[in-house]
């Protein structure tokens, strides 16, 4: 037997050297003398979970379904959270105050990507970016559309795009992508504690 | 060695399914207990160490989110074990012991909710024999319950009697899932759930979570008025694979309990990690303790079973009542892996 799943992998190719295992002599053992080793084994794995956001994730989820972002504030720092996940990370407290965020944001940094990692479900290269919503303190990831990506900065003004109404669900998927809003650029300097 | 003692402790309320919940939601309310308790600020812990597992909520990195309920900013030093918050506190023990901390806070929990739990514990097992056969826990439980039964380490009336034990001594702990047991005798008309393990034999599924401080010296004099002075502390393991086991017995429990001393003085209670009633016999065995040595008088866990936290609700049960001067000198164990593998044994002591 050299496999459990039904279809037969490819053969592995290994150069000279690099295969630690020696060649087992099982000769002495006449019952197994003519057995073919066992090369690999495919052995599938699946779970299934029922996934909980929690409390703020789930306030988050509900508004986004109505075409809003809301955060959440820090009671001791006074920032804002986007997507909220219930508790503030530099103060380690419970986050209970709910903001409305704006539908706008900025970029802060970004990247072109020019690997075909999604299988054709985006067209190469395209721009993956950290945008800071409009009111919130901590960016969010986005992807930039109806911009050629070589003139994509820090500091671009950004407009969310967002699926039809009868489509939208509780889902960050609502937002299709982010796109130039027409804005003036927002100056370097004031991005600085977000990058 | 430096005298380390547990100085504060808390824990939820623990219950089948925290569904309103996600994992930083769960152990935020806990930590922030436990730091209150302490009488030290946020910032004040000169390591903090936690311990849990992807593989219950489903999700990768989940413990780096559930950072956020320290407040780790500016950073801190830190670490995590993908174990029982039992190795998570030996790990801010042996920080304490080089000397590159002086307090610790330690915490651990479990949302075994979203998945299946036997299933998910399955992939515990070697991945080329055993894990293809998708065994769950209780399975390998049941193989273990039919060996210790065979050997005349246990019954299944003895068995049946430690769960009624374990249910009823829950009723005086706030925190704890299950607080009532039928008699052992009806308890014996149930079906099996796997042959020779009924329901009652089985710890119940749990989300919950805990957090303790660790403190050296006269810093845990100056915080706690009776420290619980972990006076021995040991773990070790048998193989991984079942057929290299006898699982009738725990060489690993019995070599551990050496180490930290167990037999070195009177044993006045022990919190023993039972996931299964017959663990229980397997244990007092290999920790050499009489028949007059309460075991988990918190109900244990087979009241209330939050993964990779009920190993060290163990330690925090035993030092809870030697907080509060009810015993002197107690045992607490914690377990990972199938059919009692992997063992922690720490002698907890109060003084004066």
């Amino acid at each position: 037997m050299t496999d459990t799943a039904s279809s037969e992998p490819a053969p592995i190719e290994i150069p000279e050297g690099v295969w630690s295992q020696p060649e087992v002599d099982m000769s002495a053992i006449e019952e197994i003398a003519s057995v073919e080793s066992v090369r690999s084994v495919r052995a599938f794995a699946s779970l299934t979970y029922d996934y909980t956001p929690g409390l703020a994730t789930t306030r988050f989820l509900r508004a986004i379904k109505e075409k809003r972002l809301v955060g959440e504030r820090c009671s001791e720092t006074g920032k804002v959270y986007v997507p909220p996940r219930g508790v503030s990370p530099v103060s380690g407290l419970p986050t209970t105050e709910q903001v409305e965020l704006g539908l706008d944001g900025t970029v802060v940094s970004f990247c072109v990507v020019n690997l075909d990692f999604t299988g054709n479900a985006q067209e190469i290269p395209y721009v993956s970016a950290l945008i800071l919503v409009d009111g919130s303190d901590i960016p969010i990831y986005g992807l930039v559309r109806e911009i050629p990506y070589n003139e994509v900065q820090p500091g671009l003004r950004l407009k969310s795009v967002w699926v039809e109404d009868s489509e939208m669900t509780t889902s960050f998927e609502n937002i299709k992508w982010w796109a130039p809003n027409g804005e003036p650029d927002v100056p370097a300097s004031e991005l600085a504690d977000y990058v | 060695m430096r005298d380390v003692a547990i100085i504060a402790t808390a824990q939820t309320k623990h219950v089948r399914s925290a569904t309103t919940v996600n994992e930083v939601e769960l152990i935020q309310p806990v930590i922030q207990e436990v730091i209150e308790r302490s009488g030290l600020g946020r910032h004040d812990f000169d390591f903090t160490c936690s311990g849990s597992s992807d593989y219950l909520a489903g999700q990768p990195f989940s413990f780096v989110m559930t950072l956020d309920a320290v407040g780790a900013w500016p950073p801190i030093s830190e670490s995590h074990v993908e174990m029982d918050g039992a190795w998570a506190l030996y790990e801010a023990w042996v920080k304490i012991q080089t000397g590159h901390a002086d307090t610790a806070l330690v915490y651990s929990y479990g949302k075994s909710s979203p998945g299946d739990l036997p299933r998910v514990l399955s992939r515990m097992t070697d991945p080329y024999y055993e894990a293809p056969l998708w065994p769950t826990s209780v399975d390998i439980a049941a193989l273990q319950a039919r060996a210790a039964i065979q050997a005349g380490v246990t019954s299944e009336q003895a068995m049946a009697d430690i769960a009624y034990r374990s249910r009823t001594s829950a009723a005086a702990n706030p925190f704890a899932q299950l607080t009532t047991s039928a008699q052992p005798l009806a308890l014996m008309d149930e079906e099996y759930l796997a042959d020779p393990l009924r329901r009652h034999d089985c710890a119940p599924v749990t989300d919950g979570g805990v957090a303790i401080v660790l403190a050296a010296g006269d810093k845990a004099r100056s915080l706690c008025s009776r420290p619980a002075w972990i006076r021995g502390i040991d773990h070790r393991a048998d193989g991984h694979h079942l057929n290299f086991r006898d699982l009738t017995t725990s060489p690993s429990v019995r070599i551990a309990a050496e180490k930290a001393g167990v037999a070195n003085g009177p044993v006045e209670i022990a919190e023993l990690h039972t996931c299964f009633t017959h663990h229980e016999p397997i244990l007092r065995s290999a920790l050499g303790l009489g028949d007059d040595v309460e075991v988990n008088p918190s109900g244990g866990p087979l009241a209330a079973n939050p993964m990779m936290a009920a190993g060290l609700i163990r330690m925090v049960e035993v030092a809870n009542r030697i907080h509060s001067g009810e015993v002197s000198r107690g045992v607490a164990h914690a377990t990972g892996g199938h059919a009692l593998q992997h063992n922690l044994i720490a002698v907890l002591e109060g003084e004066g």
